[in-house]
């Protein structure tokens, strides 16, 4: 067996890992949920949001852990096998082809997955976001099914132009911004969803969360930016000559932007702040999926 | 950018609505909702053809054809070259008023408080992050010394005032704030530097031909502004050969794989050197550069005519028009006699024998040229300016058809001549570039880089160890405070407390 099937198999075993891990955090909410009414504590809405709460006086983090419990950890292991799994299958396909493994669009799928993966597992052990864990593993397995249906191309070479250590680099760095920018939109995604208000005093986990996130992926994003300006020059003549993928990453970067101004306007955190972070991450979703798509131009490499 | 706002106004009548208008434009909330529009702004012209943007440059005529009643609506309002426009420059401009009639302030602050020692205590530390208290068994002047010898250590500002030591570090995270919003006005310099005096333009090379950087021997030239038009840097360069390697099996069979151009240049100064161009890897000759763009086909025929006098000899490109490199072209044959021959021809580099008039390969296996001769008059003496790319059809009648492989010859009726099929060559297209301000575009983005990082990484924050005497000994007490979102690190004032002797399990800790 070479290691190109090796990778295609471990796919199919990483997304069967990534389904398991689905359902035992679904199972652990569920759990969460039934013990939760039948001890009549008064924080109802949050779970349906899937939100976690450690921080909250109401559900102390004792309570949490035991109440959240054995399943939901499990989960939790299931999601980092998925990943080892994920990530051994993206080493293996970048064997196979020679080459850094994103050159097509199956292949930003797989390593996308993975990076999702990688900045949930991160941003796990630095924030309590364990609740998150469920939309985000959706998120993964909506992404590897698409590449493995949809998307699937066996290795290849490159076409001439890609054939560059900028393509390493500059989509390298869009896919780890890329992973980030996922969880980040998620956490606000739940932010917005959350019933209850909280108080404006009060810094929102979930805010926490997604604003640790967009601090680290901005940086990287603007580097991946700039590679690519970088990288364009060498290959086309020109660093920025407003090509769709090129307005795009400019439009994703302009509105995590105003994210990161929004986050020090008084008045603006919170709710308003989630907005941006969302809009900056429908762009950069756009981005990959629709100019890849259906918009010709210079960054067509759609490779489906 | 400013996010505080004085909130005494003094009634200045007349100015004041100035005033007023520097403030909301200066403040942060304007400069969020610019940013909103900035993105927005954008988004048309990703979906609209873009004039001197887009790889097509045909596509906006196209979309004129397509919609003949909204094109010239969206024409007038520049929406088929949105970056250039107005209302693109009205915002980004305005987004930058704001940004330096906020960053100035800040620049000025940062260098007063920077000559300024460290901010004194505020009464109460218990409220503050990190706080301890712990009693110490030592002089109050030992405890502070030591403390503010570990301060500066961890290269903190530090003051000794008193009975009280006012640290403070992190002031590079705002010079990284102010270097990463000037960096954005040092790209604009970049980009208008290309805009100003760069160039850009197309040029096809068949092999063995020789490109002369004058503005005449380009295909399509854009000059800026400014360009110095007359004065392009003098260089001669000769396509010596071109190869090209496709993928031959798989899912992707046809797709290119490897492209080679060699060439040979000669500087004004008369050295000549020889290199190779290929994709990713451009010639610069003193600030030009050439980039492979793209490739095609050029047949090499000869032209006898009716007195068996070679009337045209040598490689003509051809263009084209699918992936598999079915090209077409015109022969134009003016000093033919006893009349001027055209040839209208279709090549396909890779006819298998199947029939048909497409290409199965891109590569150049088994090329065919399918001719179609003219004879009469061209209509070249006119003086009017031609395509070499179309025959006027209005002077010249259809004289034969054939189909030729390489070495074959079709011999028109009447004596009129012939045309053999020598062989093929290769043509690069030649993408050639001029800016003269890309290298300060680099340096912004650098420093748009580094400030960035800078600004979101480092944490500007201050520590204050203060000492007073009570009846149990002397009671040391430390604080931090963060002057960004995110707190100070624990670990500092861990180490610090390790350091001056606090007791273990410590009483207070917020």
């Amino acid at each position: 067996m070479n290691s190109a099937q090796l990778s295609d198999d471990l796919i199919t075993a990483a997304v069967i890992t990534y389904a398991l891990a689905f359902c035992f955090q679904a199972a652990g909410l569920a759990i969460e949920r039934v013990r939760r009414s039948t001890r009549r504590v008064p924080t109802l809405a949050v779970a349906s949001a899937g939100v976690s709460r450690v921080s909250d006086s109401s559900t102390p983090a004792a309570t949490h852990r035991s109440v959240y419990g054995l399943v939901g950890r499990m989960g939790t292991v299931l999601l980092g096998f998925g990943f080892v799994l994920n990530l051994v299958a993206v080493i293996l396909r970048g064997a196979a082809a020679g080459r850094a493994p994103w050159g097509n669009m199956y292949e930003f799928a797989i390593v996308g997955a993975t990076a999702i993966a990688a900045a949930y597992l991160v941003g796990l052990r630095i924030y309590p976001i364990e609740k998150l864990g469920i939309w985000v593993i959706g998120l993964v397995l909506v992404v590897l099914g698409c590449a493995a249906t949809i998307l699937y191309t066996p290795t290849d070479a490159l076409i001439p132009v890609l054939n560059s250590y900028w393509l390493a680099i500059h989509v390298g760095a869009a896919i780890l911004a890329g992973g980030a920018f996922t969880v980040a939109a998620v956490a606000s995604l739940a932010q917005l969803l959350r019933i209850r208000h909280r108080s404006d005093s009060e810094v929102d986990p979930l805010e926490r969360v997604s604003y640790g996130l967009i601090l680290f992926a901005f940086p990287v994003w603007t580097f991946a930016v700039i590679a690519g300006a970088v990288w364009a020059e060498a290959a086309w003549g020109r660093y920025w000559g407003w090509d769709p993928k090129e307005t795009w990453a400019f439009i994703t970067w302009v509105f995590y932007a105003a994210y990161l101004h929004a986050q020090s306007t008084a008045g603006w955190r919170g709710r308003r702040a989630a907005w941006f972070s969302l809009l900056g991450y429908a762009a950069f979703l756009f981005n990959f999926v629709g100019v890849n798509m259906w918009i010709p131009g210079l960054h067509s490499y759609a490779g489906v | 950018m400013t996010s505080k706002r004085s909130t005494s106004v003094r009634p200045t009548y007349g100015w004041g609505w100035a005033r007023w208008a520097w403030r909301t434009l200066t403040s942060m909330r304007t400069a969020v909702v610019l940013l909103m529009f900035l993105a927005l702004a954008a988004v048309p012209g990703s979906f609209l053809p873009q004039r001197n943007v887009a790889s097509d440059p045909a596509a906006v005529e196209r979309f004129y054809g397509e919609h003949p009643d909204l094109a010239p609506w969206l024409d007038r309002f520049s929406f088929f070259n949105v970056y250039a426009a107005p209302w693109f420059a009205a915002v980004y401009l305005l987004l930058l008023v704001s940004m330096m009639g906020c960053v100035l302030p800040r620049c000025r602050r940062l260098w007063r408080e920077c000559r300024a020692a460290p901010a004194r205590s505020p009464k109460r530390l218990s409220h503050l992050e990190h706080h301890r208290e712990f009693v110490a068994d030592a002089s109050a002047d030992a405890v502070l010394a030591h403390g503010a010898e570990f301060l500066r250590r961890r290269r903190y500002r530090v003051v000794l005032a008193g009975k009280e030591v006012r640290a403070e570090k992190g002031y590079l995270r705002e010079v990284g704030n102010l270097v990463f919003h000037l960096s954005l006005l040092v790209l604009l310099v970049g980009v208008a530097l290309g805009k100003l005096f760069g160039f850009e333009g197309r040029a096809a090379i068949a092999e063995g031909e020789t490109f002369t950087n004058v503005q005449s021997s380009y295909d399509a030239f854009t000059p800026s502004a400014l360009t110095d038009v007359e004065g392009l840097t003098s260089f001669a360069m000769t396509l010596e050969s071109l190869e090209a390697e496709f993928a031959m099996v798989g899912s992707r069979m046809g797709e290119p794989r490897a492209f080679d151009a060699r060439v040979s240049y000669t500087r004004d100064d008369g050295s000549t050197s020889s290199t190779s161009i290929r994709p990713n890897q451009p010639l610069d000759v003193e600030g030009t550069k050439l980039f492979l763009s793209g490739h095609g086909y050029a047949p090499r025929v000869t032209v006898r005519d009716g007195d068996g006098e070679v009337a045209f000899s040598g490689p003509v490109i051809f263009l084209p028009m699918d992936g598999n490199f079915t090209s077409d072209g015109v022969i134009k044959a003016p000093n033919a006699s006893p009349t001027q021959l055209g040839f209208e021809g279709l090549l396909l580099p890779t006819d298998a024998g199947f029939g048909g008039d497409r290409s199965q390969f891109p590569d150049l296996l088994a090329p065919r040229l399918d001719l179609t001769a003219y004879a009469g008059d061209l209509g070249m003496d006119s003086g009017l300016p031609q395509s070499v790319f179309t025959l006027e059809l209005g002077g010249i009648e259809e004289v034969a058809q054939q189909s030729l492989r390489v070495g074959e010859t079709m011999k028109l009726p009447d004596g009129a001549g012939s045309i053999t099929f020598d062989g093929v060559d290769r043509f690069a297209n030649f993408q050639i570039a001029y800016d003269p301000g890309k290298e300060i575009s680099l340096v912004a983005a650098i420093m748009l880089m580094v400030g960035l990082t800078a600004s979101l990484v480092i944490r500007r924050r201050r520590v204050w160890i203060r000492c007073a005497e009570s009846p149990m000994g002397l009671v040391v007490e430390m604080a931090g405070q963060s002057l960004t979102r995110r707190g100070s690190p624990a670990a500092d004032f861990d180490d610090l407390a390790r350091e001056l002797n606090e007791p273990t399990e410590p009483e207070a800790r917020s």
